[in-house]
C-alpha cells in the first residue's frame, strides 16, 4: 500500500506545517516585549535586527522606568495592520509603533501617554518653493500610501483640486518625489521628518501643519496600573529633558519644527 | 447588501478599469507574444536567445515586480508620462507591465502550439519554396493558432485576473480589487456582501471567456 | 516538431548574409535600448537635446543622484543586508509556499477526486468550489481573509478583534485556495488521462472504487501529472509574492525594507527580480527534467487544460501542445503522431502554459 502511506506522509507534513505556522514565541517574564514600527525612518527603522528611532528611544526610556535595562528589550515588528492582534494574543506587552489614540481603538485597546501629538503636514522637493499651504496643491500631483487616509483628508475633506497617485508605502512615495513625479507627500509630520532626515537637503517640510494625531503606548485592555506608570514616565521623560532630546537626535538635521511642550495626557480608562 | 448596492457606481466604475486594462493588455500581449514566438523560431540565432532571454526572465519574476520596474522605474525615475492625468498615465503603465509580462505566455503557448504541427507541413511548405516568413504566416501561424485557442482562453482569463496587481506595485489603478479594499477599509459597506459581489463580477468575465474558448477550441481544433 | 530545424531550410551564403544583417540590426536595437534605460536612470536622459550630444563623455558618467550610483548599490555587497534581510525575507517566503504548496495539494486531491465522484451530491459542490476559487484574482483572497474578522464581528456580532488573521495565514490561505482549485483540475484531467483498460482491470480482480482511485489511479495520474503540479509551485512561488501588500515579511517585502532604510527603491527591485528568477528558473527546470524522466521511462506526462470555466471541453482537443525539449527526448516517436490521442498517448508536456493558464504575479 505504497500509495496509502505517501498519503500519510503528506497528512504528517501538513499537520507539522501547520503546528509551526501557529507556534507563537513566549518570551521569559524578567523581558518586556515591545511593537515597534521597522519601517519609518527617524520612528523605528530596522537596522540589522535592531530598531532605532523616537518611537524606539521612547519606548527604552519607559521601559527603564518600569524596571527592565536595554538588554532586557525583546523587539519586535508591528505593522499597522496588525497591532491590536499582537496585544490581544499578547505576543507583545506594549506598542510604540506611530498608534494613534483613537475611540475605535480604545474599545480593544488601552492607550497610555500621549508621548507626542503629530500633526499632519506636507514634503515637497527641497527646491519646491511654490508648496506653502495645502491649497497650494491644487492642480498637482500628491502621493498617497495604498491604506491612509492622509490625502483624502486634502483631497475630499478640505476639497483641494489635487491629483492623486497611489503607491504602496512612503518610500516609493519618496521616489516618485525625488523624480518629480509627483509635486509633495502628505502624512503625519513626523513620518514626512523621518524620511527628510535620511536624504538632509533634498526635501522640504512646509511646517504649516492641521489636524492632529496623538500617538500613545498601546497596552493590552485592562492595564491601567501599568499605563499610570507610563503615563508618570512620559511626563518625567519630558520634564528631564529626554524628550527633547530624542527629537534632536531623530529629526535634528531636518527643518522640522517638532512640537517642544508636554502633550496633555489623557487619564488612564 | 443595500450599502454595498447603494455604491454600485464604484463597484461599476472599478470594473470598468478592470475591462479597459484587460482589453488593451489583451491585445498588445498577443502582438507581442505572436513576435516573440516568431523570433523564437526565426533562422537568426540572436534574435532566437533574445526572444528566449526575455520570455524565461519576465516569466519568472513575480508580476508585482514588472509593475514595480513600469511604475517606478520607466515613469518615474525616467520620467516617461504616457497621458496627462494621473489616472490614465499609471493606466497605460499598467497596460505596458501587464503586456510585457503576458506576452511570455502567450508566446510559451503558440511554441506549444507550433510543436503539435507535424513535420510534413513544413517540409511540404519548403519543398515549395516557401520562405521562414511565408512558412510561419501561411503555414504554421494558422494552424498552430486554431491548436492553441484552449490555452491562449486561460492567458486571458488569467490576465483578467492579474490586472488586480496594477491596484499595487508603485502604479494604484483604481480597479475592481482596489475599489473592494477602499470599501473594506472605510466601512462603506459591510465586508460579506462586499466581497461576494466583487467576486459575482470577477466570476461574470471569467468564467464565460472560459466556457467560450472552451466551446471555440472544440470548434476550430484540427482534426487528424 | 522541432521547430527551428525544420521551419527553414539550411541557410545558405545569401541567407547567411541576411541574417547577417538582421543580427547587426537588432544587436544595435538592444544597444539602444539598453543605452536609453541606462541613462534614463542615470536621470542624464533629459540633458539629451540632439543625438549629436551622446558624444558627450560626461551624459555616460555614473550621475551620482542617478539610480547607478555606487551608494545604492553599496548595500547589497554588505554581508548584513543578505542576513538581516534577504534571508529571512527567504525563508518567510519558502516557508509559506511550503505550507501553502502541501495545502494546495491536499485541497487539489480532495476537490479533484470529489469532482470525480458518482454522487452528484458530492460532485456537484466541489465543482462549485474549484470554479468559484479559479475564477476570482488571488489578491481578492487576500484581502478577505484578512478581513475575516470584521466579517465575524458584522455577521456574528463577535466583539471587534477577537479574533485575529497574521499575514502568513492570508497568504496561505489565499494560495492555497486558488492553486488548490488549480490542482483540482490537474488531479481530475491526470485520472480521467488514465486509460480506462487500469480501472476496468481493477474491477475485474473485485477492487472497490476506493481501491482503485488509491491504489490504481492516483498513483499513476500522480507521477503523469507531476511535471504539471511543479509548475504549478512555480507559479505559487511567485503568487507568495503578493504578501507584501499585507505587510507579510516575505522577500519582496523586506527587499521594500531595504529600500526604506537605504532609499534605493530601483536596484532592490532588480536585485529581488534576479532572487526569484533564479529560484523559478531552477523549479522549471526540475519540472523539465521529471517530464523528461518520465518520457524515458515511457510513462505519459498527461495535460490539464482547462480553459477557465470549460476544462473538459477541452481535453483531447486542442489541449495537449507538446514541447520541443520533451520532444527531443523521444525521438522514436512518429511526429505525425494524430493530435487528439495526445492526452492518453503523448509522452510529452509543453513546458510554456499553466494548464490553467495560472500565472500570476
Amino acid at each position: 500500500m505504497r500509495a496509502r502511506r505517501s498519503t500519510k506522509i503528506i497528512g504528517s507534513v501538513a499537520a507539522l506545517a501547520m503546528a509551526a505556522a501557529l507556534t507563537a514565541c513566549s518570551g521569559d517574564s524578567d523581558t518586556i516585549r515591545i511593537g515597534v514600527k521597522y519601517d519609518q525612518p527617524g520612528l523605528g527603522l530596522d537596522e540589522g535586527g535592531t530598531p532605532v528611532g523616537f518611537d524606539v528611544d521612547v519606548a527604552t526610556y519607559i521601559a527603564e522606568h518600569l524596571g527592565y535595562t536595554e538588554d532586557q528589550i525583546e523587539w519586535s515588528e508591528a505593522a499597522s495592520a496588525n497591532r491590536e492582534s499582537f496585544l490581544q494574543q499578547g505576543t507583545v506587552d506594549m506598542i510604540l509603533a506611530t498608534y494613534s489614540i483613537t475611540d475605535e481603538r480604545r474599545e480593544v485597546v488601552d492607550f497610555a501617554g500621549p508621548y507626542y501629538v503629530a500633526q499632519q503636514d506636507i514634503l515637497t522637493a527641497a527646491d519646491d518653493t511654490d508648496i506653502e499651504s495645502p491649497e497650494d496643491l491644487d492642480g498637482k500631483v500628491l502621493c498617497s500610501a495604498s491604506g491612509s487616509r492622509s490625502a483624502n483628508n486634502i483631497v475630499d475633506d478640505m476639497g483641494i483640486g489635487a491629483e492623486l497617485r497611489e503607491a504602496g508605502n512612503y518610500s516609493e512615495c519618496l521616489e516618485l518625489l525625488s523624480n518629480g513625479t509627483v509635486a509633495a507627500v502628505t502624512t503625519d509630520n513626523t513620518i514626512l521628518a523621518g524620511f527628510a532626515a535620511q536624504n538632509p537637503g533634498n526635501y522640504r517640510m512646509t511646517n504649516n501643519p492641521f489636524g492632529e494625531e496623538q500617538y500613545g503606548v498601546g497596552l493590552p485592555k485592562g492595564s491601567t496600573e501599568r499605563c499610570e506608570e507610563i503615563n508618570e514616565a512620559i511626563t518625567q521623560m519630558w520634564d528631564d529633558g529626554s524628550a527633547a532630546q530624542f527629537l534632536e537626535d531623530a529629526f535634528g538635521e531636518t527643518d522640522f519644527a517638532y512640537e517642544e511642550s508636554t502633550p496633555e495626557l489623557a487619564p488612564c480608562a | 447588501m443595500e450599502a454595498f448596492l447603494s455604491n454600485i457606481d464604484r463597484v461599476v466604475d472599478g470594473f470598468s478599469w478592470t475591462v479597459r486594462l484587460t482589453l488593451f493588455s489583451a491585445f498588445f500581449s498577443f502582438v507581442l507574444g505572436v513576435v516573440l514566438t516568431a523570433m523564437r523560431v526565426s533562422p537568426v540565432p540572436l534574435l532566437r536567445t533574445l526572444s528566449t532571454v526575455y520570455v524565461e526572465g519576465i516569466r519568472n519574476s513575480p508580476l508585482t515586480l514588472v509593475l514595480l520596474f513600469c511604475g517606478l522605474g520607466l515613469n518615474s525615475a525616467m520620467g516617461l508620462s504616457l497621458a496627462d492625468s494621473v489616472a490614465w498615465d499609471v493606466f497605460w503603465w499598467a497596460v505596458i507591465g501587464l503586456s510585457a509580462y503576458t506576452s511570455c505566455f502567450v508566446s510559451e503557448s503558440l511554441r506549444a502550439g507550433i510543436n503539435t504541427i507535424p513535420v510534413g507541413q513544413v517540409e511540404a511548405a519548403r519543398s515549395l519554396g516557401l520562405t521562414f516568413t511565408q512558412n510561419l504566416r501561411l503555414i504554421v501561424i494558422p494552424q498552430a493558432l486554431r491548436t492553441v485557442v484552449g490555452p491562449l482562453g486561460s492567458v486571458l482569463i488569467a490576465l483578467i485576473k492579474n490586472t488586480t496587481v496594477a491596484s499595487v506595485a508603485g502604479l494604484g489603478v483604481q480597479e475592481a480589487s482596489r475599489q473592494m479594499k477602499l470599501m473594506f477599509d472605510q466601512g462603506i459597506a459591510p465586508v460579506l456582501p462586499t466581497f461576494v459581489g466583487f467576486a459575482i463580477g470577477f466570476l461574470i468575465l471569467t468564467l464565460p471567456t472560459g466556457y467560450f474558448f472552451g466551446w471555440l477550441a472544440k470548434r476550430v481544433a484540427v482534426v487528424r | 516538431m522541432s521547430a527551428q530545424a525544420v521551419l527553414f531550410d539550411v541557410p545558405g551564403p545569401k541567407a547567411r548574409a541576411r541574417n547577417r544583417i538582421y543580427s547587426v540590426l537588432s544587436l544595435l536595437l538592444i544597444a539602444s535600448g539598453l543605452a536609453a534605460i541606462y541613462l534614463g536612470f542615470n536621470r542624464t536622459l533629459v540633458m539629451v537635446s540632439s543625438p549629436g550630444d551622446l558624444t558627450n563623455t560626461a551624459i555616460w558618467a555614473v550621475n551620482p543622484s542617478g539610480q547607478w550610483a555606487a551608494d545604492r548599490w553599496a548595500p547589497f555587497i554588505d554581508p548584513s543586508t543578505w542576513t538581516n534581510y534577504v534571508l529571512p525575507g527567504l525563508m518567510n517566503t519558502l516557508t509559506a509556499a511550503l505550507i501553502a504548496s502541501v495545502l494546495a495539494v491536499i485541497f487539489g486531491l480532495v476537490f479533484g477526486i470529489g469532482r470525480l465522484s458518482d454522487h452528484w451530491w458530492i460532485r456537484i459542490p466541489a465543482g462549485a468550489v474549484v470554479e468559484f476559487f479559479r475564477g476570482i484574482p488571488l489578491l481578492m483572497l487576500i484581502f478577505f481573509t484578512m478581513a475575516i474578522p470584521i466579517v465575524m464581528n458584522q455577521v456574528f456580532g463577535l466583539p471587534p478583534a477577537q479574533f485575529q488573521v497574521t499575514a502568513l495565514a492570508a497568504v496561505v490561505t489565499g494560495l492555497t485556495l486558488y492553486n488548490g482549485s488549480v490542482l483540482a483540475e490537474v488531479f481530475r484531467a491526470g485520472i480521467n488521462a488514465v486509460p480506462k483498460g487500469q480501472t476496468e482491470a481493477a474491477q475485474s480482480i473485485g477492487m472497490t472504487k476506493t481501491q482503485t482511485m488509491w491504489t490504481i489511479l492516483i498513483p499513476q495520474a500522480v507521477t503523469s501529472m507531476m511535471p504539471a503540479i511543479v509548475a504549478q509551485l512555480v507559479v505559487l512561488l511567485k503568487d507568495s509574492a503578493l504578501g507584501y501588500i499585507i505587510a507579510f515579511p516575505e522577500l519582496l517585502r523586506n527587499f521594500t525594507l531595504v529600500a526604506t532604510r537605504e532609499n534605493n527603491v530601483i536596484p532592490a527591485a532588480i536585485v529581488c527580480a534576479i532572487i526569484y528568477i533564479v529560484i523559478n528558473l531552477s523549479l522549471s527546470r526540475l519540472a523539465i527534467w521529471l517530464e523528461r524522466r518520465n518520457a524515458r521511462r515511457g510513462k505519459p506526462s498527461a495535460k490539464a487544460t482547462a480553459a477557465g470555466g470549460a476544462p473538459v471541453a477541452v481535453n483531447g482537443a486542442a489541449a495537449t501542445p507538446t514541447g520541443d525539449e520533451a520532444a527531443g527526448a523521444a525521438p522514436s516517436e512518429p511526429r505525425n503522431e494524430p493530435l487528439p490521442d495526445t492526452e492518453e498517448r503523448d509522452g510529452r508536456d509543453d513546458d510554456g502554459t499553466d494548464g490553467d493558464g495560472s500565472q500570476k504575479s
